[in-house]
């Protein structure tokens, strides 16, 4: 059990998909903006990964090399689809916002990249752990990057007021910076930062 | 048989697109009805909302009952009617070279290129008299087009609310034109001037309220000048000659011939 704790939660800090591996950063600038919105592309990305990697680890001895990435790829949107049209017709309002960035996990490096580094060398369930731990991993990096470009941006929190803003008659001049996308890189730069301050074996040697 | 002969590598990618076509399929065959039936809840949601009469524990299917849909020819402003204006969609209209026109570069402020020849526009009436007319309206705003519904009063001036339902622009700057905030300033503003010319404007910064135009003045938003001039064109373009200027002007010959 000891391997399936490391498969879950190492890509949380030690092996982070988007801090370490730095993948995926195209929709962690996009979507960042508002934390709602970072939470439901959290869960479609986890479930996407959790089901692309149990799909492809379940049929990895019958993949024809020649065209494994195809394979990985058609299940990969495939299981993207479906979450979009869950999404419009459960989550209206949301699926609004994040309009094409839903489609576009199926370009997100992440997905393809755990498909291909684990799921056609390991078994089905361990494959499915990676792709949840992978799919938190990257959550935890969008949920912090969220909670601060909300704040900061527009002084909400999920919607709700935590700093009153001074358009509306408070004290807090939101920072209008935290909701265009270079805001982004700089928190995850610091976020990289301070992990690697922390876990100093995650920096690179020159 | 090996993994990478011809006939396994066909027979795979064959088996592979099934199973995912059939998932696919059946998952978007499935849920198109919740789906249409969201997109209508939200269509008539903005309706309502322009019109000030969505609150906060408003049934929107019993509120909207109050509201007449009907389809209007953009051009001479008279109403149509026939099988085929039952749930007319103007977004797929638009798009259909026998129910659109092209608008010329010049007058197309909108930035929308064609336009649909009817519209359908939503109506509150108290008896005879018109309460609320309700138009929708769209046109580019600095990355997508922006649609919103604009109401007014029976008088055809007299704003009652605004309510852009889909956008894509920047969150915190262009995005504010669904703010709350920025939307009640529209609220009792004049569309025309007294000769019933276009008067309604978005400037750039502040409305000084001394001032005898700020009954057609709206501020602007800070950060957003390219989204702020995509709403003022829209505006203009839609309430002006080529959009559903004849219509306003018929519902106000209307309303003196009653009143």
């Amino acid at each position: 059990m000891a391997k399936a704790r490391e498969v879950l939660f190492d890509p949380i800090f030690k092996n982070n998909p988007i801090a370490l591996q730095v993948l995926g950063v195209c929709s962690a600038l996009a979507v960042t903006s508002k934390l709602e919105t970072v939470i439901v592309m959290s869960i479609a990305l986890t479930f996407v990964t959790t089901f692309a990697n149990g799909a492809v680890s379940l049929i990895r001895n019958h993949i024809p090399n020649a065209i494994r990435i195809i394979v990985q790829m058609t299940i990969i949107a495939s299981l993207v689809i479906i979450v979009d049209q869950v999404l419009k017709a459960y989550a209206f309002q949301i699926s609004k916002q994040l309009s094409v960035f839903v489609g576009l996990i199926i370009t997100n490096c992440i997905v393809m990249g755990r498909t291909e580094a684990y799921a056609m060398k390991n078994g089905v369930f361990s494959s499915m752990l990676d792709g949840i731990g992978n799919g938190l991993g990257y959550s935890f990096i969008l949920i912090t990057v969220g909670v601060i470009r909300e704040l900061l941006g527009s002084g909400k929190l999920l919607g709700y007021n935590i700093f009153h803003v001074a358009t509306e008659g408070g004290w807090y001049i939101p920072n209008g910076l935290m909701l265009l996308a270079p805001s982004a890189f700089f928190i995850i730069g610091l976020i990289i930062w301070a992990l690697r301050t922390w876990k100093t074996d995650q920096v690179e040697e020159d | 048989m090996s993994n990478d002969s011809i006939t396994k590598t066909l027979l795979v990618a064959a088996l592979l697109c099934i199973v995912c076509s059939i998932l696919v399929s059946s998952a978007a065959v499935g849920l198109k009805p919740i789906q249409e039936f969201n997109k209508q809840l939200d269509t008539k949601k903005n309706i309502l909302m322009a019109a000030g009469l969505l609150e906060a524990d408003t049934d929107i299917e019993t509120a909207f009952k109050k509201i007449n849909i009907k389809t209007v020819d953009i051009k001479t402003g008279e109403f149509v009617t026939g099988e085929q204006f039952n749930n007319f969609d103007q977004k797929k209209a638009a798009k259909d070279p026998n129910l659109s026109i092209l608008i010329p570069g010049e007058l197309d402020l909108g930035k929308i290129k064609r336009r649909s020849k009817y519209a359908s526009v939503y109506l509150v009436k108290s008896g005879q008299e018109i309460e609320t007319i309700i138009l929708p309206i769209h046109g580019k705003g600095l990355w997508s087009t922006m649609y919103a519904f604009l109401a007014l009063e029976g008088n055809t001036n007299v704003v009652k609310g605004l309510s852009f339902y889909d956008h894509g622009e920047t969150p915190g700057l262009g995005g504010e034109v669904d703010n709350p905030f920025w939307k009640k300033q529209w609220i009792g503003k004049k569309i025309f001037s007294p000769d019933w010319s276009l008067a309604i404007n978005i400037l750039k910064g502040k409305v000084n309220p001394a001032k005898a135009e700020a009954i057609h003045q709206i501020d602007g938003l800070s950060g957003a000048t390219l989204t702020t001039v995509g709403v003022n064109d829209l505006i203009k373009y839609w309430l002006g000659e080529n959009g559903f200027n004849p219509l306003l002007k018929k519902l106000r010959k209307q309303g003196e011939e009653n009143g």
